[in-house]
């Protein structure tokens, strides 16, 4: 066995914050070999991201190293000043973020940032410099990287603003490289796209990785070891292989059933938890439907900007057709899957059916009565506000600050149902309640003092206290954990099965819209490319983009390949 | 190049507005100008009505209007009476003063409030962040003419550093050629470096005093945009490729907080030249904002509306020059076309 390239032993990382000092990490000890990459998994607040910036000395003033030591090419990490850290970061070792876009300056052409680094740790002339930029586009399999380097962050996707912050990480030829959930936020085609030019660019490079990831499925494909952690510890450390097929510890078993893609259908998810109500027999397909849709379409004008040097010029009429002609039918007590990446029209349609925003053309028919007429802001105010309801991403955001829980489920009571005494409203507020889960001790507090999960259940009661026949769900479970998401999908199934709410389940992820749904409609640029059950769509796609699409999900080890029968 | 020529294009709206503000301002100010310029006020009614018909009075407002504008094409902005002068004139006599105060208060302003701003925010909670923090509050709440005042009294009267803060050169010392108004440079241009001490000393107090003014806003307008920068993600990122320090706060934090802090800075160098006035009283400068007001205290129009022109121009004009700033700084505003 060669000797290990970083060797972490018993590092204990704390916090001081207003109340008192808080453990961030408890003894972690590992090794990571030349050339191996390494995942680290684990839910938020598990310790993965400051391992990685204890490690560069990155923390912030708050956080304080309490014991152990990082052993790098004989040197301790952890006792050296930021002087010498310096001289090692962006050279030695390097670190890719999340969110590319935000992690580049913004006001700096992409190029000049690459050559900023390679110019501190390794000076040359402006002709080596270039030439070593341009190198370093071309081994993310950037094209025409002399027009690449010359732009600004705001002018390249996502996908190729990470791809150019993974250049910038290995332009210096680092021993170490750590990548901080490099692909969170991308959509699944471009972290396919993304992941096998990193894997290969740190292969030919022989440079050891530490991959840290919430998803298990992604880390499984592409690293040979991994780490699991728990509120700062490692709980597991062992082969990729071993892992997913033998995992000692409660914690990797409990994680690795909550992952979607870990099991066939819902039931199985998280199965610790209370069982499912048995799906009710689907007799109902000729049921009236809750809401069809013919033709909907929505056009934006693109957006240039309109300076006073082309004011007498006709004005652009350039548009985008962000959804184009969309036919849909939900019949009552259906979940429908709407899967897509960014960009494809996916939130402008639900918006739509929403009569959040007004269509351009096209008809909504809400059980039979056509509401397109209807202004948005008009709509807000009908009783047919009721029987469709809508569930947003990020439970955070989605819930005023200043609202206690019960105040925001009942506030669209108030709105909807505004006769109803206030006896009546608590029964309603608390039946609500107890129906997502959600303790009635909860009501009094306030966002701030809730979990992740139990703010996606305050989501879910304020959109079922009005008893809708139809939930709009647009991405509810993208921001949280993957042991949360299992609660709150078997929440939403339970939801579905007792009450019979049909569900328009509006997704990225194509794992939790196999489990959740019992149709799925593919949309690419603004268009519906393909629909059918889940099972069809899964196993005989039509479309080819719907087969980029099932290629590029990260699978477990072990899995059967989807789409592949 | 397109870019400019349509935002300059896009002045001539607003310097027109301009023209029509003035003018009906100062036909709504009351008073007769006639009776004014009849010199008398027990003038009979048909003297008054002479002097009416020869000022162009008696004419409808708008006809008025347009021999008005036709006049600010010949340049010509009317008489003051108080100075028997065409006021085009006085204003040209009296602008180069006002803004050589107002540069070198500029100056000093930035001079002190960024790196005090920089410094603040890289160490919040520091000695440097209280100084800052002081120095901006009392900038704020000590009117000009009290700071002023007191800087008089204590570097002229008690110690003695400074010179008698009246005008701005020795009355005894000759004043260099002519040739762009202020002093500093012209006397530099004549070789006159004994001048050139003296106009310095002269103006180094009303500068500092309005200095103060100025560098409230602009000292916690640079330390919160710098606060906000540093905490950004693409600061951790060139923290973790060992940028130096000095790139990081130069190049990267600086460069981004840059558009906040030039917005306040065309805010106050407008609010400067405005507020010129009371530090020109306290220092018996000779300056357009004096001359302003001694000219509506004594209900002479055409200098007022003269100076308001004027003034609005060059707001206008300072706007013009933020906005270039803009688009040099930030390449999202999409303004400046790079390759």
């Amino acid at each position: 066995m060669t000797a290990p390239l970083l060797s972490v032993r018993d590092l204990s990382v704390e916090f001081r914050t207003r109340s008192g000092i808080v453990p961030a990490l408890k003894h972690v000890s590992f090794d990571l070999a030349p050339g191996e990459m390494l995942g680290i998994v684990g839910e938020s607040g598990s310790g993965k991201s400051v391992t990685a910036f204890t490690l560069l000395g990155l923390l912030d003033r708050a956080g304080r190293v309490s014991s152990g030591q990082a052993m790098f090419g004989g040197q301790d990490l952890l006792r050296l000043g930021q002087g010498a850290l310096n001289e090692l970061r962006g050279a030695a070792m390097s670190i890719v973020f999340q969110n590319p876009r935000t992690a580049l300056n913004p006001i700096r052409p992409v190029g000049v940032q690459i050559a900023d680094v390679i110019a501190r740790h390794d000076a040359g002339s402006t002709a080596t410099l270039r030439a070593r930029v341009l190198d370093a586009l071309r081994q993310m399999r950037i094209a025409e990287p002399e027009r690449r380097a010359s732009a600004y962050p705001y002018e390249l996707s996502g996908g190729m603003c990470q791809r150019i912050g993974i250049a910038m990480a290995l332009a210096c030829a680092p021993r170490l490289l750590i990548a901080d959930e490099p692909t969170t936020g991308l959509d699944v085609t471009t972290q396919a796209a993304v992941m096998d030019v990193f894997r290969d660019a740190v292969r030919r490079g022989g440079v050891g990785t530490i991959f840290i990831t919430h998803d298990l499925a992604l880390a499984s494909e592409y690293c040979d070891r991994i780490l699991v952690m728990q509120s700062g510890e490692v709980v597991e450390d062992a082969p990729v292989a071993e892992i997913f097929t033998r995992p000692r510890h409660p914690y990797t078993r409990r994680l690795l059933r909550s992952t979607p893609s870990s099991v066939d259908v819902i039931d199985d998810l998280s199965p610790d938890e209370e069982p499912l109500p048995p799906a009710p027999p689907r007799g109902d397909r000729l049921a009236a439907p809750v809401l069809e849709v013919r033709g909907l379409s929505k056009s934006y004008a693109f957006a240039r900007p309109r300076g006073l040097s082309n004011f007498w010029k006709p004005r652009d009429t350039a548009m985008l057709r962000a959804v184009d002609g969309v036919d849909l039918v939900i019949r009552p007590g259906e979940a429908v899957g709407l899967v897509g990446e960014s960009g494809c029209g996916k939130s402008t349609l639900s918006r739509m059916i929403n009569r959040l925003i007004a269509a351009d053309a096209g008809e909504v028919l809400l059980q039979g009565t056509p509401i397109q007429r209807i202004s948005p802001g008009r709509f807000a105010s009908l009783p047919q506000r009721r029987l469709i309801q809508m569930v947003f991403q990020d439970p955070t955001e989605s819930l005023n600050p200043r609202f206690s829980v019960f105040e925001a489920i009942a506030d669209p009571v108030g709105q909807l149902l505004p006769h109803e005494g206030r006896a009546a409203l608590r029964a309603r507020v608390e039946r609500a309640a107890t129906r997502v889960g959600l303790p009635l001790a909860l009501l009094p507090r306030y966002p701030h003092q809730l979990s992740g999960g139990q703010k996606a259940r305050v989501g879910i009661a304020r959109a079922m206290v009005v008893e809708p026949r139809l939930l709009v769900l647009d991405e509810p479970t993208s921001a949280l954990d993957v042991s949360v998401q299992a609660v709150v999908l078997r929440l939403l199934t339970r939801l579905r099965r007792e009450e019979g709410v049909a569900q328009l389940f509006v997704s990225h992820d194509l794992n939790v819209v196999r489990l959740l749904c019992d149709r799925i409609i593919v949309m690419y640029k603004g268009k519906i490319v393909e629909s059918g059950t889940a099972e069809q769509v899964f196993n005989r796609p039509a479309h080819d983009y719907t087969r980029s699409l099932l290629a590029a999900i990260p699978r477990l080890r072990g899995q059967r390949a989807l789409g592949a029968t | 190049m397109g870019f400019l020529v349509g935002r300059l294009l896009g002045l001539v709206p607003t310097l027109a507005g301009v023209v029509v503000v003035t003018f009906v301002l100062t036909h709504l100010l009351p008073g007769d100008p006639a009776v004014f310029f009849a010199n008398s006020v027990t003038a009979d009614a048909a003297t008054i009505a002479a002097v009416r018909q020869k000022l162009g009075l008696d004419l409808p407002l708008w006809q008025q209007f347009f021999v008005y504008v036709g006049q600010l094409a010949h340049g010509d902005l009317g008489q003051s009476i108080s100075t028997g002068q065409p006021v085009a004139a006085d204003l040209l006599q009296r602008l180069p003063a006002s803004l050589e105060l107002t540069l070198v208060a500029f100056a000093i302003a930035i001079a002190v409030a960024l790196p005090l701003g920089i410094a603040a925010a890289l160490r919040p909670g520091s000695l440097l962040d209280h100084v800052c923090r002081v120095l901006s509050t009392a900038g704020v709440s000590l009117p000009t003419f009290v700071s002023g005042l007191l800087l008089i009294y204590l570097l002229y009267y008690l110690l003695g550093w400074a010179p008698e803060p009246i005008g701005r050169i020795d009355p005894f010392a000759i004043m260099p050629p002519r040739i762009t108004g202020l002093l500093l440079i012209d006397t530099l241009l004549a070789g006159d470096t004994e001048g050139f001490g003296m106009a310095a000393r002269q103006i180094v107090l009303p500068a500092v005093t309005m200095a103060l003014f100025a560098l409230a806003p602009l000292a916690r307008m640079t330390r919160a945009a710098m606060l906000g920068v540093l905490s950004s993600e693409f600061i951790r990122t060139a923290r973790a490729n060992g940028l130096r320090r000095r790139t990081i706060i130069v190049s990267y934090a600086l460069r981004n907080a840059l558009l906040p802090i030039v917005t306040t800075l065309g805010m106050i160098f407008s609010n400067m030249l405005g507020a010129n006035v009371l530090v020109e009283r306290v220092f018996a400068w000779p300056g357009v904002g004096s001359y302003a007001l001694d000219s509506l205290i004594s209900l002479d129009y055409a200098p007022v509306q003269g100076f308001m022109l004027v003034m609005a121009g060059i707001f206008v004009l300072v706007n013009f020059v933020i906005d270039l700033l803009y688009a040099v700084i930030d390449p999202r505003t999409g303004l400046l076309t790079h390759a």
